[in-house]
Parts: structure tokens; C-alpha cells; sequence
């Protein structure tokens, strides 16, 4: 449904890629709050990735996993992203129960989201 | 151009691979050797064994180590700098000090020891005069945990190592010192770069930020074009390779495995970052927007452009508190219905504990094989039927012992009275383990006074 609704608003094609296509990922920790650089593979695809990865489209991405706001910081330079995942790691550090309390793979966790881009 | 310094990466965090640190001296030319030793709560570890002998509290398989590597270090004039310290530096360099001298070595080595860093001792003095130490994440005063208090440690910056390296110091063990300053010492010593020249400083910070964590920049946990990475059984750890200038390459022995790439090096330097344009450090705070990276032939990536801002008045303080008790009890059901198995046995385990009037802070359920990594994202598109096996993960954690003492005896007996085709437990029963938990805060810089002494073999 909002796929059609937007090739009828831009007149455009579009696709649907999955970030594991366009990006390579590191995440960690700091206290309660996961880290997640999110890096273009190619220099074209960053523009991409600010314009379609956006701290709300990543909170929604992360919902019923992160209790706190997603903070989001551009480096043009490494065409990269840092996301700041508030409230994520079960209190973090030796407080968590998680299997990864110190927020390791939510680097591949952000890769699987899919945006819709121009064909 | 003047000479280039080189600094090379041995120890990513204690624990980490104890054949690096040979590799790296034996390998190829370096000037220094720089390991990291301690995470967030490993200062409240060393505490504890100090508080039971006073010769202790240090990262004990150092001093081993350091008698397989000191005849080297010697004889090709490499110097050290490490964190190992821990809350009793002195004690690390004596007996290092001791090992030197059954080595022969009297004479030939100076250990510089960088102190000052443990105000344990002064906590009641610090907040009688003011200081909240308030916790950055949540804001609660320090006084609320005074009494669980089991370390409080001041993260000291390059300045005393550089210190330490002017005397002449040819290992410098410190405590609390930032990761990043290990690396960014030596080049102030060498390059005689000022404690205002911001550029520079935050150039050193970058280049110790890349190399912090071992192989991590170098191909190890390297994500992008993973399986093309060569021989990691053989990895290489890396080495800046510093100029006066602030400009530095990323390298690694010849004939080492790993890679060192653009794309690699990225993601160490956007692993645990903040707000990348205030990366700060007791020295300085680093612009990493400014970053400029290049790749200059094979494993070799340049850095240039880095520009940084004056240091802050506050020193960043760790302390460790005791939260409570924790318990990870595991099961594992098999095909068919793994994981409607599993869940049931879950379902199960909390009621009984409810039945039990047993009351945590949080119990966890995490169904590894599904869920555990990527939650409700990986198990939208799971076939749950073909599922081979899961592991029940079950986790508790209360500030008081018993109630987690007590749920550790609930898990063997799900095997013989719950969901069938269950295995997996042959760990036996799930251990209580005391909770010392992370206290971030920050101090005024003129309370914490850095020390610097040096110890003769």
C-alpha cells in the first residue's frame, strides 16, 4: 500500500533495499545506552542513509527493545552515522541480564531494517 | 619530515591474547608498547583482592607476561606503557622490578609508576567539601551508595605518563589512566608537543582511540567483507606510526594476518562513541567529524585533518558500588516445538517463583537461538517450525541474595517436571553472583593531584 502511494506521489520507481545491502555496522556500549555507527559501503549510499535512516525511523525500527530515545550524529567524513540507543541494555554493564549487555550486535540488529529508495 | 614514532597495540582489554604483545615486539621495528588493561569495573575486582592482601590489586598475569618480554624490550630499547596497575601500581612495578633483577636486567631498566588516580580513600572528604559525584546517567548523589562504595577512580590523562617518560622511565605502569592516553603520552614526550596544542592532542587521542582495543582495528570483529579477511588465526595487531605533525598511519607487521582498510578502521572509530564531535579526554576533546582517512597501499591507512578543542575543567570519575545479586539459569529443548517447549517451560519456571512469593528488581527470558541477539526483529521472520533446538535463558536479579539463591534450585527440576525433550544442563546448578555495578561522574580537575615516581631495577 505505501509502496504505490509513493511511486503515484513522486511518479518515481521505487525498491526496497535492506541496510545489510548498503551499510557495514559496529555497535558497544556506554552504561544503559547501546552505540551504533552505521557506515555507507559506498560513498554514493550515505546521502541515502541520512536521508532515509532517521532517529524515529531507528526508534520505531527498535521498538519493545530500547526503553529510552534514539539520538542520531552525522560524520560526513567516514560517511557514517552514529545512533545513541537510550535505555537499551537491561541497565547495562554487570547489571544486565542480556545475553548482550554490552550492546555488541545491535550493529547487525539496525542492518536488517529496509528503507525504500528510488529504483 | 621528522622520524616517525611507532606505538604498537598489545593488550585490547585484560584477557586478551597473551601471544600479541610477544608479536608485536618480535615482529618488525616499533618504539612502544602500549596495553590497555582495565574495563569500567575491573578497578573494584583489584580492590577487592588489594583489601585481601596489600601486595595485590593489579592485573597479575602482567608481571608473567612482562618476564617472557623484558630481555626483548631491552635489547631492541622498546618502552612500555600500560594501565596494569590497576589500585596498586607500586606494587605492580616492584614486582616487575623483581622479575627485572632475576633476569639480570639490574641497571639496564626505570619504571616510572603513575599514582594519584584512587580517592577511595577520600570520598567522605570530597563530598563533606561539596562534590556530589552525581551519576551521570541517572543523577542520584554519590552519598545515596556511600556505603556499597568498593572503588572510586579518577580517569587520569597523558600528562604524568609524560611525566613519567621525561625522567627517563622505560615501563610506565600507571593506574586509572585513560585508554587513550597511553598512546597519546608517548607522542607528547617525543614530538614535545604542548598541553595546549589541541590539534595535536586530539590527533594522539584519535590515533590511541584506533588502536585501544587491539585487533579490533586491524580485521578482528570486522564486519564489513568479513570472510575475506586473511588469516585471523595469525592476526595482526596494529601500530601507529605517528609524525610530529599529528598526522599518523594505521599499520601491522609484515607477514601478520588481518587487514587494515578505510572501511575497517571506520568501524573502530565509531565503536562506543558518543557525540563524535566531543570525544573528551582528561587531555583534550577531539573533533572526530574532522577525521580525514586515507588508504596509502596495503594494511596502511592514513589520518590527517584532526582537529581538537581546549580540555575541560572536570575530570570523568569511576566508581563501583554493590547493586545486588544475579543468577543465569539455561535449558534446552529440542525439535519438535523447540520453542513452544521452551516458552512453556518459561511460563512454568514464573509461575512457580510467583507461587514461591519470590520478588525480583527484573527476571529475563531470552529463547537463545531466536531471540536473544535481535529480539522481536529476528522472530518476525523465523520459520518457528523448523527451529532445531533453543536454549531457555532465564535470568534474575534483586538486591538481595536469597531470593536469587533460591531461584537457581528452580531450573534442574523443569528436566523431569516440565516440557519434555529438555537437555543441556550438565553445568549444573546456576551460580549467585554479586552485582558491582558502574558509577560514571564527574570531578573538578584541581581536586585530583597525579603522581609520579620512579622505581630503579
Amino acid at each position: 500500500m505505501r509502496r504505490s502511494r509513493h511511486r503515484v506521489k513522486s511518479g518515481r520507481r521505487k525498491r526496497t533495499v535492506r541496510l545489510v545491502d548498503l551499510a557495514h555496522a559496529r555497535s558497544g556500549d556506554k552504561g544503559d545506552t547501546a552505540n551504533v555507527g552505521l557506515i555507507a559501503r559506498h560513498a554514493a549510499d550515505y546521502p541515502v542513509l541520512v536521508r532515509h535512516v532517521t532517529a524515529a525511523r531507528v526508534a520505531r525500527h527498535f521498538k519493545g527493545m530500547i526503553a529510552g530515545p534514539v539520538e542520531r550524529f552525522e560524520l560526513p567524513n567516514l560517511r557514517a552515522l552514529n545512533f545513541l540507543l537510550h535505555g537499551a541494555l537491561d541497565g547495562g554493564g554487570t547489571i544486565s541480564l542480556k545475553t548482550d549487555a554490552q550492546g555488541k550486535v545491535f550493529s547487525t540488529a539496525l542492518l536488517r531494517m529496509e528503507i525504500e529508495v528510488d529504483r | 619530515m621528522s622520524r616517525a614514532i611507532r606505538i604498537a597495540a598489545g593488550q585490547g582489554f585484560w584477557g586478551d591474547w597473551l601471544e600479541a604483545p610477544w608479536r608485536q615486539v618480535t615482529g618488525g621495528p616499533i618504539d612502544y608498547l602500549m596495553m590497555d588493561y582495565l574495563a569500567e569495573v575491573t578497578m573494584s575486582i583489584m580492590q577487592k583482592q588489594k583489601s585481601r592482601d596489600p601486595l595485590l590489586g593489579y592485573a597479575k598475569d602482567f608481571v608473567p607476561l612482562m618476564e617472557r618480554l623484558l630481555p626483548e624490550l631491552v635489547r631492541r630499547r622498546v618502552k612500555v606503557t600500560t594501565n596494569a596497575g590497576g589500585v596498586n601500581p607500586r606494587a605492580c612495578a616492584e614486582a616487575i622490578a623483581q622479575v627485572a633483577r632475576r633476569l639480570g636486567l639490574a641497571g639496564k631498566l626505570k619504571i616510572g609508576v603513575v599514582s594519584g588516580d584512587d580517592l577511595l580513600g577520600r570520598v567522605d572528604q570530597l563530598l563533606a567539601a561539596g562534590h556530589a559525584l552525581a551519576n551521570l546517567d541517572t543523577g542520584r548523589p554519590l552519598r545515596d551508595v556511600r556505603d556499597r562504595l568498593q572503588s572510586v577512580n579518577a580517569y587520569l590523562g597523558a600528562a604524568p605518563i609524560v611525566a613519567a617518560l621525561g625522567r627517563g622511565a622505560d615501563i610506565v605502569i600507571t593506574g586509572r589512566v585513560t585508554d587513550t592516553g597511553l598512546t597519546l603520552g608517548p607522542l607528547m614526550h617525543e614530538f614535545g608537543w604542548a598541553a595546549d596544542a589541541w590539534d595535536l592532542l586530539a590527533a594522539g587521542t584519535v590515533a590511541g582511540h584506533t588502536i585501544e582495543c587491539g585487533a579490533q582495528c586491524s580485521g578482528g570483529n570486522c564486519l564489513v567483507d568479513w570472510q575475506r579477511i586473511p588469516d585471523l588465526a595469525n592476526v595482526g595487531y596494529p601500530i601507529v606510526e605517528a609524525y610530529a605533525d599529528g598526522t599518523f598511519e594505521i599499520t601491522k607487521h609484515a607477514g601478520t594476518g588481518g587487514r587494515v582498510s578505510v572501511a575497517g578502521v571506520t568501524e573502530q572509530l565509531v565503536y562506543e562513541m558518543g557525540d563524535p564531535r566531543s570525544y573528551i579526554t582528561p587531555d583534550g576533546v577531539a573533533d572526530f567529524t574532522t577525521i580525514e582517512l586515507r588508504q596509502r597501499g596495503k594494511d596502511r591507512v592514513r589520518f590527517s585533518g584532526i582537529r581538537g578543542r581546549p580540555a575541560t575543567g572536570s575530570l570523568k570519575v569511576s566508581a563501583a558500588y554493590s547493586y545486588g545479586f544475579k543468577a543465569v539459569g539455561t535449558l534446552v529443548y529440542a525439535w519438535p516445538d523447540a520453542l513452544q517447549k521452551a516458552r512453556a517451560a518459561d511460563r512454568v519456571l514464573r509461575q512457580r517463583l510467583a507461587d514461591l512469593g519470590l520478588e525480583f528488581e527484573t527476571i529475563l527470558t531470552e529463547f537463545v537461538g531466536v531471540d536473544a541477539t535481535h529480539g522481536p526483529l529476528a522472530l518476525r521472520e523465523l520459520q518457528q517450525r523448523d527451529v532445531p533446538e533453543v536454549q531457555l535463558r532465564v535470568g534474575v536479579r534483586s538486591p538481595q541474595r536469597d531470593p536469587v539463591e533460591r531461584f537457581t534450585r528452580e531450573i534442574a527440576p523443569l528436566i523431569l517436571n516440565g516440557p519434555p525433550s529438555v537437555t543441556g544442563f550438565a553445568g549444573g546448578r546456576p551460580k549467585p553472583e554479586e552485582i558491582v555495578a558502574y558509577w560514571p561522574a564527574l570531578l573538578d580537575k584541581t581536586e585530583v593531584q597525579a603522581c609520579v615516581d620512579l622505581v630503579t631495577v
